[in-house]
């Protein structure tokens, strides 16, 4: 049975109040952190962990908090994104509604360390209920004092407070986050200046996932270094994987970042094999906005290594034959799924939320969405799938924000790998409607295009 | 004091001074276009990408080349940065790119639309885009709006710069307008066809750089290249009272205010010199106006020594 360091207690009665947490070790790295620790050694010791953002780009935490600007009398803000909206994630979701004091004790571990006095929870609109579990988790560290003026006798103040969102996908952008969060239109801003020297209301500022948050509990309680040992080379520790598509087992998993896919996606322990014994046709292995990879990129890289469930590993190959973990939305597909159909779906996704600010994404989704969808419904042309990968190149890169490259990347992939399949969509525009492809044949070794 | 070098031309400008100031300080081809950066708007820029340039030495200390293009109206030079405009193709094709985005849901109304012979995006069109579209959709059509009296709105050409929000919103003591919806149905909006009230809401058609701002005084009246601009001024209470007026032999069509090299307006003007004094009485004429960017205006109706422009 592998370890389990965030979801250990999910499944035990009453986890969510605050008597059953702690009777279970709640709230242990708060007391080792404000009672033995300096800040300086909290961040230390996160930075032994080798922890990595847990919310998709995967920078060292650490790192993030050391680079974090502290100018003498300007506050400091710790910012925890729960805007979870990546389609093919709900790993924050699951933690959040299970164990929500772990969040809050992670949150104030990571305030303490930072010296920020008021933190914020950033959560989405469509968690309108996980809202009223975090409330209430709140009011009960409140009262128990683990929130509050002075904590343990230590002197160090703290305020938490949740905030929701509107259900914009944008939100979940950091520098748009603090946006809304500040009462205005949740457009990204302009970087530099970084939100480490200038965040919310122009402080200091560190903007984490939930995951990245809670995740820094187990890393107080049993130090930097024995974190660094779980998992493999520079991804340390366990990684949420929220699985979802043609699987025998959907659900969110968590993993020691030293099983293979091809274990994660076959062995009963996790997701159980393709449903209905059906064949593998494609992976997602890091929500909508990472690179698909065809059946036989999967299990194994491009030069016949086993693929592990590791940031390094996903992306080995870079994008030609790799991808990335990502949030860790795993979405598998068997046969009888249609690519272009779930490339067009995607384009839907990101057309109705890019904000619209900047020129690229606001045309460019969009434009990709309307190709994609008569492709889709059998009035492409064979033009079109170079226009799709002409568009994509248009806007990656160029945007403010990430969004105009999370909106490009599947669509780059889906063709990369997928190109016969889009062709038979144009030649065969009456059968695409009755029938799916299904599989993709695999290239020649050493012919597939860059 | 920096030293930047863009497409090999060497300037050394002020500390903090961004790409496309220390370009326009150059002066030439070089300069980048910009649709949505305006200098005297705070907070504007960095939306459209059409100013975008590669950094190819970031700078002396550090002469690592950026990973992406960058938008030079956000981006500040630093000592020995070296950055590549229109000579680089990276950059060409990029900005290639953006007309073409920017374009695609634009009516190309330029016939029956006030703003031609003074538009941007027409400027831009016809310097960096191409010739055909390969966009085969219904563009997207709004329906025309007037919001007060002056000002029509007709967001079918707009392309999303955001200045005339910056400007309400700095200029005019409350916000009545900003930007409804998200992505490509996003949309300039007053709360439910307000209209704006301000004594300087007129400056909102000045800083649009297409015609998605016009003025209803002047609507239809002419086109620009047939009027002859002349420095004005009149003693406005409000506002400094210099202004531009658009003439066609002894008769004002309309006031603007004054506009650089780049259209930019540095000194903005108020409603009643704008919109109420058009008699020839109104204004003091000081002379031609200098529009040498525009060449539409420029090549006509400059007969006569008296005339010529600079």
């Amino acid at each position: 049975m592998a370890r389990k360091l965030l979801l250990e207690h999910a499944q035990l009665e009453g986890i969510s109040t605050y008597e059953v947490y702690r009777k279970n070790g709640g709230y242990r790295a708060v007391e080792k952190a404000l009672k033995t620790m300096s800040p300086d050694a909290v961040v230390e010791e996160v930075k032994k962990s080798g922890l990595r953002g847990r919310g998709g780009a995967g920078f060292p935490t650490g790192m993030k908090w050391s680079f974090l600007a502290k100018p003498e009398g300007v506050p400091r803000y710790l910012v925890c994104n729960a805007d979870e909206s990546e389609p093919g994630t709900f790993k924050d979701r699951y933690l959040m509604e299970k164990i929500p004091h772990l969040l809050i004790e992670g949150m104030i571990t990571a305030s303490y360390a930072l010296g920020a006095n008021t933190s914020y929870i950033y959560i989405r609109g469509e968690y309108s209920w996980i809202l009223f579990i975090l409330e209430k988790a709140i009011s009960e560290a409140y009262a128990a004092g683990w929130l509050g003026k002075n904590i343990l006798g230590s002197g160090y103040d703290l305020d938490l407070y949740v905030n929701i969102g509107a259900g914009a996908y944008i939100c979940g952008e950091e520098t748009a986050l603090l946006e809304s969060l500040e009462g205005k239109r949740g457009n990204p801003r302009i970087k530099p200046p970084f939100p480490a020297i200038k965040g919310l209301w122009q402080s200091p500022t560190v903007v984490n996932n939930v995951e990245t948050i809670a995740a820094v509990v187990p890393i107080i309680n049993e130090g930097g270094d024995e974190y660094a040992k779980i998992g493999t080379g520079k991804s340390t520790g366990t990684k949420l994987i929220s699985a979802s598509g043609n699987i025998n087992k959907p659900g969110v998993y968590e993993i020691e970042m030293s099983i293979s896919v091809e274990e994660f996606l076959y062995s009963d322990e996790w997701c159980g094999g393709i449903k209905n014994g059906k064949k593998l046709k494609a992976c997602v292995p890091g929500g909508s906005s990472v690179p698909i990879l065809p059946h036989f990129l999967v299990c194994k890289t491009a030069n016949g290594e086993n693929r592990m469930m590791t940031y390094e590993s996903l992306s080995d190959g870079g994008f030609a034959t790799g991808s990335m973990l990502g949030s860790g939305g795993f979405i598998v597909y068997d046969e009888d799924q249609c690519i272009v159909r779930n490339t067009w779906n995607f384009s839907r996704f990101y057309a109705h939320e890019s904000c619209g600010q900047c020129s690229p994404c606001r045309e460019g989704t969009s434009w990709m969405e309307k190709v994609l969808h008569r492709m889709e419904n059998g009035q492409g042309k064979m033009s079109d799938i170079d226009l799709l990968t002409d568009v994509a190149k248009n806007m990656e890169g160029n945007t403010i924000c990430p969004l105009g490259d999370a909106a490009a990347w599947p669509v780059n992939a889906a063709i990369r790998h997928f190109r016969e399949e889009f062709e038979w969509h144009v030649k065969e525009p009456k059968l695409c409607l009755e029938r799916n492809y299904g599989l993709v044949h695999e290239p020649v070794a050493n012919t597939i295009a860059v | 004091m920096p030293k930047v070098k863009i497409d090999g031309v060497e300037i050394e400008v002020a500390e903090g001074t961004t790409i496309l100031h220390a370009a326009r300080q150059i002066g030439g081809d070089l300069v980048p276009p910009a649709m949505c950066y305006y200098s005297s708007l705070k907070g504007s820029g960095g939306k459209c990408r059409t100013c975008l340039v590669k950094v190819t030495k970031g700078s002396e200390k550090d002469p690592r080349p950026m990973p992406k293009l960058m938008a030079s109206c956000q981006t500040m030079v630093m000592d020995g940065m070296e950055v590549a405009s229109k000579s680089d193709e990276a950059v060409t094709a990029a900005r290639a790119g953006v007309v073409e985005f920017l374009l695609l849901n634009h009516p190309l109304d330029c016939p029956i639309c006030d703003q031609a012979g003074e538009c941007h995006l027409q400027d831009l069109a016809f310097e960096h885009g191409k010739a055909t579209t390969r966009y085969e959709f219904e563009r997207r059509t709004f329906e025309k709006i007037d919001i007060g009296p002056y000002i029509k709105l007709h967001m079918t050409r707009c392309i999303m710069c955001w200045r005339c929000v910056y400007l309400a919103q700095q200029l005019s003591p409350e916000r009545v307008h900003g930007i409804i919806g998200r992505g490509d149905h996003a949309e300039i909006s007053t709360y439910i066809e307000k209209s704006i009230e301000s004594e300087f809401s007129g400056n909102v058609i000045d800083v649009c750089p297409v015609g998605a701002l016009t003025d209803r005084t002047f609507r239809f009246k002419s086109r620009v290249w047939f009027l002859n601009p002349m420095n004005a001024h009149r003693d406005c209470p409000t506002c400094s009272g210099k202004a531009v007026a658009w003439m066609y032999g002894g008769e004002i069509f309309r006031i603007t205010a004054r506009k650089d090299h780049y259209g930019e307006v540095h000194e903005f003007i108020c409603n009643t010199c704008r919109f109420d004094k058009k008699g020839a009485g109104d204004w003091t004429i000081e002379g031609p106006s200098n529009i040498d960017r525009h060449s539409v205006i420029s090549q006509n109706h400059y007969e006569g020594a008296s005339l010529t422009v600079r």
